[in-house]
């Protein structure tokens, strides 16, 4: 029960201090419209907001799937082979450094409108995290226990394959929190510069038709997919990272008690 | 089994003039203070990296099994699939059965299915030794593996290894003369100056560890490490 309470609390004061600025500022509807009437737009909208949020989800659900395959390759391969490592790691950081803002317009005109464009967009943007986290957790490898499987007599591969790769899932699923995060920023930047379908569009159509409160029920929408999806997200991971103990919970001091 | 020579780390010389032989069937105790180079020693015969620059002649045994001071064993799997860890790195399908009844020898019999983190540290020492009998090999390179164990736990092991390692060669590193005095045939003192063979009791290891000559052999041992 408290998982949910917690959360709910926090909703609630942003819900009540969204209404005491209306009421203190008195600013305009068509500015900042009050939760009540994003809420009536939710429920008008229904439908055509449901049909986006498919659109949308899907684009976020390939993405994360298509960059966390290639993101864990890469990884693998980076730690496989140390000419990968000297030439392959610029790259990397150029994927990074590249502005998504500035690809997307290319990414459309090369993928087109349709979905292809905005998966690309939604991978681009978490395959360097997913490949870091991966890669940092392949090299951090407890050197004693590579120690031994040398002397077990391991070959590379297999010690790739049955020390480093499992022992680096939890540095993975720390990667793959931050994809289900990013991973819809990708997804609405591409529907944003040309689509005909998905949360962005709708929300971009919303701002051309002065209907503020569709556009703020797209972002709740679309928050709340968001926050769904680390919440999965987060739950496999967990799953991964199982036999390493969590201790944010626990007490620093035994005073605090 | 032999190694002689020099070993070095950059410029700076670690040992120099080296020469230890392990007799085949017995327990070959390395004893000295932190920072003579025991564990290169080790780690020279079991050919891993030693981050530094050895010359002279090394006899290594071709591969040994090899027990650390921490039990190293993988957090991701049980205790079967730590046991099993050496057949599956080098592609071979491990026999079961005997991972089940070495599991039973090192009295972990109903904890085959848990994680290292549902084990006291002595249970996963034992984990470690049965995975260690598991290698099957004729020599067994053993570092500092019972020093992290509290005083009865720790005896309670050596005993345990001491048995289980009967007939094979073994080369225990270890920094406390009263393991030394207990389980070493022979006992080699490492030190700045180079390397010694010193005098034990009579009789065979494993030796009572409250005997007087135990401890007196313990204390001559810890007098030469002061020393050293």
């Amino acid at each position: 029960m408290k998982r949910l309470v917690s959360p709910l609390i926090t909703l609630a004061l942003i819900v009540a201090v969204w209404q005491a600025v209306i009421w203190l500022t008195g600013v305009r509807r068509f500015i900042l419209p009050d939760p009540w009437s994003v809420a009536e737009a939710l429920w008008r909208h229904r439908a055509s907001l449901a049909e986006h949020t498919v659109t949308t989800l899907t684009e976020i659900v390939l993405g994360i799937l298509i960059a966390v395959t290639l993101g864990m390759l890469t990884a693998l391969l980076l730690m496989a082979s140390k000419t990968a490592r000297e030439r392959g790691q610029i790259l990397l950081v150029i994927t990074q450094a590249l502005p998504v803002f500035a690809l997307a317009p290319i990414l459309t005109l090369w993928l087109g409108y349709g979905l292809w464009s905005k998966i690309a967009m939604a991978s681009l943007i978490i395959y360097f995290p997913v490949t870091v986290t991966f890669f940092d957790g392949l090299r951090r490898t407890d050197p004693g226990l590579l120690d031994l499987a040398r002397v077990m007599g391991g070959t590379p591969r297999r010690i790739l394959w049955l020390i480093r790769a499992p022992s680096a899932l939890p540095a993975l699923a720390s990667g793959l929190k931050l994809a289900a995060v990013y991973a819809p920023i990708g997804a609405v930047i591409g529907e944003w510069v040309g689509a005909s379908h998905g949360l962005g569009y709708l929300m971009l159509r919303a701002n051309g038709e002065v209907k503020t409160d569709l556009m703020f029920a797209c972002v709740i929408v679309l928050a709340a997919l968001a926050v769904t999806l680390h919440a999965l997200v987060s739950a496999f991971a967990a799953r991964l990272a199982g036999w390493r103990p969590e201790s944010a919970d626990q007490p620093e001091s035994a005073q605090s008690q | 089994m032999r190694i002689a020579g020099d070993f070095q780390i950059g410029e700076m010389p670690v040992f120099t003039g080296l020469d230890l032989a392990l007799e085949p069937g017995e327990w070959t105790c390395l004893l000295g203070p932190s920072g003579v180079g025991k564990s290169t020693i080790l780690r020279l015969l079991a050919g891993l990296e030693t981050g530094g620059r050895f010359r002279g002649s090394l006899t290594a045994p071709d591969r040994p099994a090899y027990m650390a001071q921490s039990d190293l064993l993988a957090p991701w799997l049980d205790v079967t699939g730590n046991v099993t860890l050496g057949p599956k790195l080098r592609g071979e399908t491990p026999d079961l059965a005997r991972a089940r009844a070495l599991i039973a020898e090192v009295g972990l019999a109903g904890h085959e299915s848990k994680r290292p983190a549902e084990l006291s540290g002595g249970m996963r020492q034992r984990a470690a030794l049965a995975r260690t009998l598991m290698e099957d090999r004729p020599v067994v390179l053993l570092d500092e593996p019972f020093s992290a164990l509290d005083a009865a736990t720790r005896a309670a092991c050596q005993e345990l290894a001491f048995r289980l390692l009967e007939g094979r060669t073994v080369l225990l590193v270890t920094h406390d003369p009263g393991e030394a005095a207990r389980l070493g045939h022979r006992v080699h003192l490492l030190a700045k100056h180079g390397i010694a063979e010193t005098l034990l009791p009579d009789g065979p290891p494993i030796r009572p560890a409250m005997a007087p000559e135990t401890l007196s052999a313990q204390a001559t041992l810890f007098e030469q490490v002061r020393a050293a």
